[in-house]
């Protein structure tokens, strides 16, 4: 209740800002909470208006050109388009909420049941596409930090450079072709479930888990790197080194622990960009993922899966960044005002 | 100080080219040259099949080499730019205007008016951009004008938040204060006092985001849910390249390579900008 009133009172952030007395951090919660929930609110009726937009008819997409006005109303009738807006949207969020994204017009199947089953792959290889990147930029973002300006400091930093200039479909092209088709030695296609053989499972995955990497990696050693530098100008280094302590100490002790903040919302902010990464991976490796079927549906026009996937995505994508945020705050006592505005 | 040694280090490279600066603009005024020129340019059209040089290596007929259907690659790149560069160019300035209108409103504004507008770009940013371009196309149909309008609303948050956070020190400075006593109208603080302190960081950024819209209308063509064929585009192209992969890389590597050095030279132009338009506005905040 108290946050409500506060994320109301326009006045409330600045005044907090300014005055010595820090928030309880319980005040701060709620109203993250409140803002949290509107934009899930906006969220859901955006998604649901999605296919109001639709030029024409909805309906029109379902049927043939010619169709008669009879046939016409069936299919209205059957999709619940003859009920008024506000009404259909209550029904369509309720069942939502619930777990029911009804069925897809186009292939008859639950559409709930689909993404649930597809949606491990997907969270399995963005797991494995985090886990990549920061083993390929943890150890090279430190050691052109720690090298500032060195020769291996510029082929390292060009390299991102470079990376990063380069999409999730170059790269994926280019992994399959020298990986795959020159040296022969991972397979392009063909998943493997994890149920089936755990080792085959995370052989299938790399290639599309590294072309995700390759792109994610580079940000974060760019952060890395700089971050490793500036930090290693700092006094207290200099402090350490004065106590005696070995290089690979203060790298790893002192000059790793102020960068591992930025790192975490660094992924945070990161993890939309990976969502539509792997949406184009899963399509370029036909990996069995929530990404891949919401091509399809969009290529075949399937536009109830394509606003529940879209939905799903949205909600879930809200909630991690909540997560990453709440996390942010526990790990940096520091942070004491609201960081959302 | 790091403006102060650019700006030495400028004088003293005067002399010599600076590779950083010429290879990137050299490279898009090439782009740009092939994408206008093409039609008088004596290659075949993007669409002319010629069935006797199919998957053919760069030659004298087919500067580029052929594709699988034996389409000049040469054409279809240099066709294919123009989309990119169309919805690559355009789609920032769409979410430069509203994004720049809801920022200074959300900075000006208190109470409602600016909360509702952060709850909604909350709400834009809620959607991972490729989803939402993804979403947008499909329902507005696939074509140059729609995927431009998607790729506009997915940019319009960013620029949002930047004008917002740019526009906020400077309402507090004097000559604010001073239009407001001399009555001024909130429209005309906020466009004529304010807007034009903030020029340049969002003209560097709109520059900076144009290659992440290049990106995007590519994996929408990549994925065949954006500018529709027999249009060709890189991202298209790639993907068409894909089934000729082990035979015949070139068909898939020539359009990747051209979108490769367009995005690069983009973000080291950007980069460059950034920097200089930050040294430049750095004590006006």
């Amino acid at each position: 209740m108290q946050g409500k009133v506060a994320s109301a009172h326009p006045r409330h952030t600045a005044a907090g800002r300014c005055g010595p007395a820090m928030p309880p951090l319980a005040r701060r919660f709620v109203r993250r909470l409140m803002h949290l929930l509107a934009v899930l609110a906006i969220v859901s009726v955006a998604t649901f208006l999605m296919l109001e937009l639709l030029p024409g008819n909805l309906a029109d997409s379902f049927l043939h050109e010619n169709a008669s006005e009879a046939e016409v109303a069936a299919i209205e009738r059957d999709l619940g388009l003859d009920k008024p807006l506000v009404e259909r949207f209550m029904d369509w969020a309720g069942n939502a909420l619930r777990g029911d994204l009804g069925e897809s017009p186009v292939s008859g199947e639950p559409i709930s049941a689909a993404i649930a089953e597809r949606l491990p792959v997907t969270l399995q290889l963005l797991l494995y596409a985090q886990l990549l990147s920061l083993a390929i930029a943890l150890p090279l973002g430190i050691l052109a930090g720690y090298r500032e300006g060195s020769t291996l400091d510029r082929v390292i930093s060009g390299g991102a450079l470079g990376s990063l200039a380069m999409p999730h479909f170059v790269w994926g092209i280019l992994l399959i072709l020298l990986l795959s088709i020159w040296l022969d030695w991972l397979p392009a296609t063909g998943y493997v479930p994890f149920l089936e053989s755990p080792p085959g499972n995370l052989m299938s995955l790399f290639l599309p888990a590294l072309t995700l990497a390759m792109v994610e990696a580079p940000v974060y050693l760019r952060l890395l790197r700089s971050d490793v530098a500036s930090t290693l100008r700092e006094d207290y280094i200099v402090v350490a080194r004065a106590k005696g302590l070995g290089d690979r100490q203060i790298l790893l002790r002192h000059a790793l622990r102020p960068s591992s903040f930025t790192l975490i919302t660094l992924m945070g902010i990161n993890i939309g960009n990976l969502i539509g990464g792997s949406v184009i991976v899963e399509s370029l490796f036909a990996l069995p993922g929530v990404g891949r079927y919401l091509v399809e549906g969009v290529i075949r026009r399937d536009f109830f899966t394509v606003q529940g996937v879209v939905l799903v995505i949205a909600v879930a994508f809200v909630l991690v960044n909540l997560l990453v945020d709440l996390a942010y705050n526990l790990l940096d006592p520091r942070l004491s005002h609201d960081s959302a505005h | 100080m790091t403006a102060l040694t650019e700006q030495v280090g400028h004088l003293s490279t005067l002399s010599r080219p600076d590779w950083r600066l010429v290879l990137p603009v050299g490279w898009l005024a090439l782009v740009f040259l092939a994408a206008l020129t093409v039609d008088w340019l004596p290659v075949p059209t993007p669409t002319d099949m010629d069935f006797m040089a199919v998957e053919t290596l760069p030659s004298a007929e087919h500067w580029l080499g052929t594709d699988q259907d034996g389409r000049d690659i040469f054409s279809r790149v240099a066709h294919g730019a123009r989309v990119s560069l169309v919805v690559g160019f355009l789609a920032p300035l769409v979410g430069l205007f509203f994004g720049t209108l809801l920022g200074l409103l959300s900075a000006w504004y208190g109470g409602i008016a600016r909360t509702s507008i952060l709850v909604a770009l909350d709400a834009i940013l809620a959607f991972p951009g490729l989803v939402l371009a993804m979403a947008l196309t499909a329902i507005l149909g696939a074509s140059v004008g729609s995927v431009t309008l998607a790729l506009g609303v997915l940019a319009i948050p960013s620029f949002a938040r930047i004008s917002r956070a740019r526009a906020l020190p400077l309402i507090q400075r004097e000559f604010v204060l001073a239009a407001k006593t001399a009555g001024a109208g909130d429209a005309w603080i906020l466009l004529r006092e304010v807007l034009p302190n903030m020029v340049m960081t969002l003209v560097t950024y709109t520059l900076t985001i144009v290659s992440v819209m290049i990106v995007i209308e590519g994996a929408l063509s990549f994925l065949g849910v954006g500018v529709p064929p027999p249009a060709p585009s890189w991202g298209g192209m790639i993907s068409e390249g894909r089934s000729a992969l082990e035979r015949a890389p070139h068909i898939s590597l020539i359009p990747a390579a051209a979108m490769f050095f367009t995005v690069l030279s983009l973000n080291v132009l950007g980069d460059r900008l950034r920097r200089r338009a930050e040294a430049r506005e750095g004590g006006l905040s």
